[in-house]
């Protein structure tokens, strides 16, 4: 076992994947020469050559769409974006080819490519540089959508998207590339739509997602105090969603709070809210509650910006709602 | 080409493609796709007034020109990406009829087996990739395709058809500066038919000739004449020849018109019937045509038969997808993920 950041996690990833096939490659702004924004592809460029590893210019749209017509024939690109932020000016090149083209083609042509990148709050960023997109990108069919929260996660979860001849959305933190965490040796795939129980628990079920992942074992730290046993689960990918896995929880807690940084308003959370209140009606004892990143654009001022964003502390509160304590 | 100048080549017994290797066959095949794309464009219109058809349905009609030139000077192995006025260009492909009107139908026969309509023609077979319907949308997916096969060290060259008014876009803009900067085999072909949708070139882009809007890029343009189907095949060939030979794309400006309304739906009123008409005296077939005859090629018989020969295969296209079964429910939900 090696302890890795997940940087380094995905860096191995990546590597591993384009030492075994050829087809793999990476292309975005400042991936190569730069080393990468945030140094995801460190050494990439030495390793592989510019044929392999390529700076693009600031252009989201062009080079996702150059991506995708590479992948329309045999090529399985991995797309870096700075940020998902700037990714909004690929969207239709996402939407309406990368997701839609294997249906409408009935078939004929098979899109496998990773869209790669940050995506949400990280700190102090401001309101065009901070926000979490999931919801937007989970609502359309086509598309996978994977939401790693720690280095074991990130390595196998990368591995199975560049090898999935699906579209795959990967979304990354510019907050946790330097967690650290342990990693096998070994070679290991985590498989697309497996959930993780990241702490085992019996009173409340707490679903959360890449950085709202530690926020939740937090609370549930704080929660173990007050003699309150919580569940931590971890989708691990938000489409396809482990539905089993979050019913089979909430089934054994009767309880449950989810966690997101994205904006309430049709988040990923009201979904599947939704599908544990019409799924698992029975068996809750409580309705199921939801922390969201407030209803604004984001806020420079770090006081304002820490009042928009989940903490442990509102967790707790909600998982107390739900416990009616 | 008008019938002086074509008078004149033939007292020199001079036929313009002499230069261009290009057979009688070849030159007869050529005349044959485009009297097959608007044969089936006229059919298509009518089953669309019957209601055979729905949705939006774009016309090639006065374009032939363009898809067949530009696609008769490609092998097997290039690719092709063109906008939703897409039937003609999946023609001159070689695509058949029958797969094409049953797509029309939406019928599992179809070309996307009724799932993609009359925007999203697809033949993975022959390469052709697919028609879209996001006006400026596909031009990075061509320069996508363009990057791989240079990538896996390949020959083949893309060409990817678009209307003038996409060449508005940001994504066009950002899609020709990568295929110059990366220098990639594509050969991007402007179909200006003068109007997007209502609006004419003149309210919608600024600047001169569009075929220019490549020269920010230093890359190779020119503007052709897309209602002349030798002119179109000669530019085209010789933009396959630079991008095979040295991997640099193009931008060629096929000025042409479509005779049709932008859809079924559009009454024409933001141009004038006569503007029209001047137009359809330079009707790519007929003046192909003519020229056929008056180089011995063909004869006004061999035309007629060959046309009569077409409306049976376009009739025989209606009755297969009127025919053929509707898609299969199972295929709602089928293909959303490979």
């Amino acid at each position: 076992m090696a302890t890795l950041q997940i940087r380094e996690a995905l860096n191995q990833a990546m590597c591993e994947e384009m030492e075994r096939d050829q087809n793999v490659f990476i292309m975005g702004e400042e991936v190569a020469q730069y080393n990468g924004a945030y140094k995801v592809t460190q050494g990439m460029l030495k390793k592989f050559g510019d044929k392999r590893v390529i700076d693009t210019p600031i252009t989201e749209a062009g080079f996702a769409g150059i991506g995708i017509g590479a992948a329309m024939v045999g090529l399985r690109p991995i797309v870096e974006m700075m940020t998902w932020n700037f990714a909004i000016l690929a969207f239709d090149q996402i939407m309406n080819n990368a997701a839609k083209l294997h249906y409408m083609s009935a078939g004929q042509f098979k899109i496998p490519i990773v869209f790669r990148g940050p995506n949400g709050p990280a700190h102090m960023l401001g309101a065009q540089h901070s926000q979490a997109l999931e919801s937007m990108l989970a609502h359309v069919p086509g598309l996978i959508v994977m939401t790693p929260s720690n280095p074991y996660d990130a390595k196998g979860l990368m591995k199975s998207a560049i090898r999935s001849d699906n579209p795959v959305i990967f979304l990354e933190s510019e907050l946790m590339y330097g967690q650290k965490g342990e990693v096998p040796d070994e070679e290991y795939l985590i498989p697309i739509g497996k959930g993780d129980v990241k702490r085992a628990g019996a009173d409340v079920t707490i679903i959360a997602w890449t950085k709202m992942v530690a926020v939740a074992l937090q609370a549930a730290d704080e929660l173990a105090k007050e003699g309150i046993s919580a569940e931590v689960i971890d989708p691990r990918t938000i489409r396809p969603l482990d539905e089993d896995l979050i019913l089979e929880s909430v089934r054994k807690t009767n309880r449950c709070v989810i966690v997101e940084d994205s904006w309430p308003f049709a988040s990923v959370g009201t979904e599947i809210a939704h599908r544990i209140h019409t799924k698992a009606f029975d068996d809750l004892d409580a309705p199921v509650e939801k922390i969201n990143a407030a209803d604004i654009p984001m806020p420079y001022a770090n006081n304002l910006e820490q009042e928009a964003l989940p903490n442990a502390a509102k967790v707790v509160a909600a998982v107390k709602k739900v416990l009616y304590r | 080409m008008a019938n002086a100048a074509v008078k004149e080549l033939k007292e020199a017994k001079k036929p313009r493609w002499k230069d261009l290797n290009l057979s009688d066959d070849a030159l007869i095949e050529m005349y044959k796709k485009m009297l097959t794309i608007r044969r089936f464009e006229e059919r298509a219109a009518q089953e669309y007034g019957k209601g055979k058809i729905g949705g939006f349905c774009h016309l090639y009609i006065g374009q032939e020109a363009v898809g067949v030139g530009a696609i008769s000077a490609l092998r097997e192995d290039d690719y092709i990406f063109t906008a939703y006025r897409d039937h003609g260009q999946a023609i001159a492909r070689g695509m058949d009829v029958k797969p094409a009107m049953a797509e029309l139908f939406g019928k599992a026969t179809g070309c996307s087996s009724g799932i993609g309509g009359s925007m999203h023609f697809f033949d993975a077979e022959r390469h052709f990739m697919g028609g879209y319907g996001i006006v400026g949308g596909h031009p990075p997916l061509a320069a996508g395709t363009a990057f791989a096969t240079k990538y896996q060290g390949k020959d083949s060259v893309t060409i990817c058809f678009f209307g003038e008014a996409s060449s508005n876009q940001g994504v066009f803009h950002e899609t020709l500066n990568m295929a110059m900067l990366w220098k990639l085999p594509v050969i991007f072909i402007c179909e200006n038919n003068w109007y997007g949708m209502g609006t004419a070139i003149e309210r919608a882009s600024a600047g001169g000739d569009l075929y220019d809007k490549a020269a920010g890029y230093h890359m190779d343009r020119a503007a052709v004449d897309g209602m002349d189907v030798v002119a179109t095949y000669r530019a085209v060939t010789e933009a396959v020849q630079r991008a095979r030979a040295n991997s640099t794309p193009t931008m060629l400006e096929a000025r042409t018109y479509r005779f049709r309304g932008h859809s079924m739906s559009d009454p024409g009123t933001y141009r004038s019937k006569d503007e029209v008409e001047e137009y359809k005296k330079s009707d790519p077939i007929v003046t192909f045509g003519a020229e056929l005859i008056a180089f011995g090629i063909m004869t006004q018989e061999k035309i007629d038969a060959l046309d009569a020969e077409i409306k049976q295969s376009v009739q025989e296209a209606v009755d297969f997808a009127d025919n053929s079964p509707e898609p299969p429910l199972d295929m709602l939900h089928k293909n959303v993920y490979a």
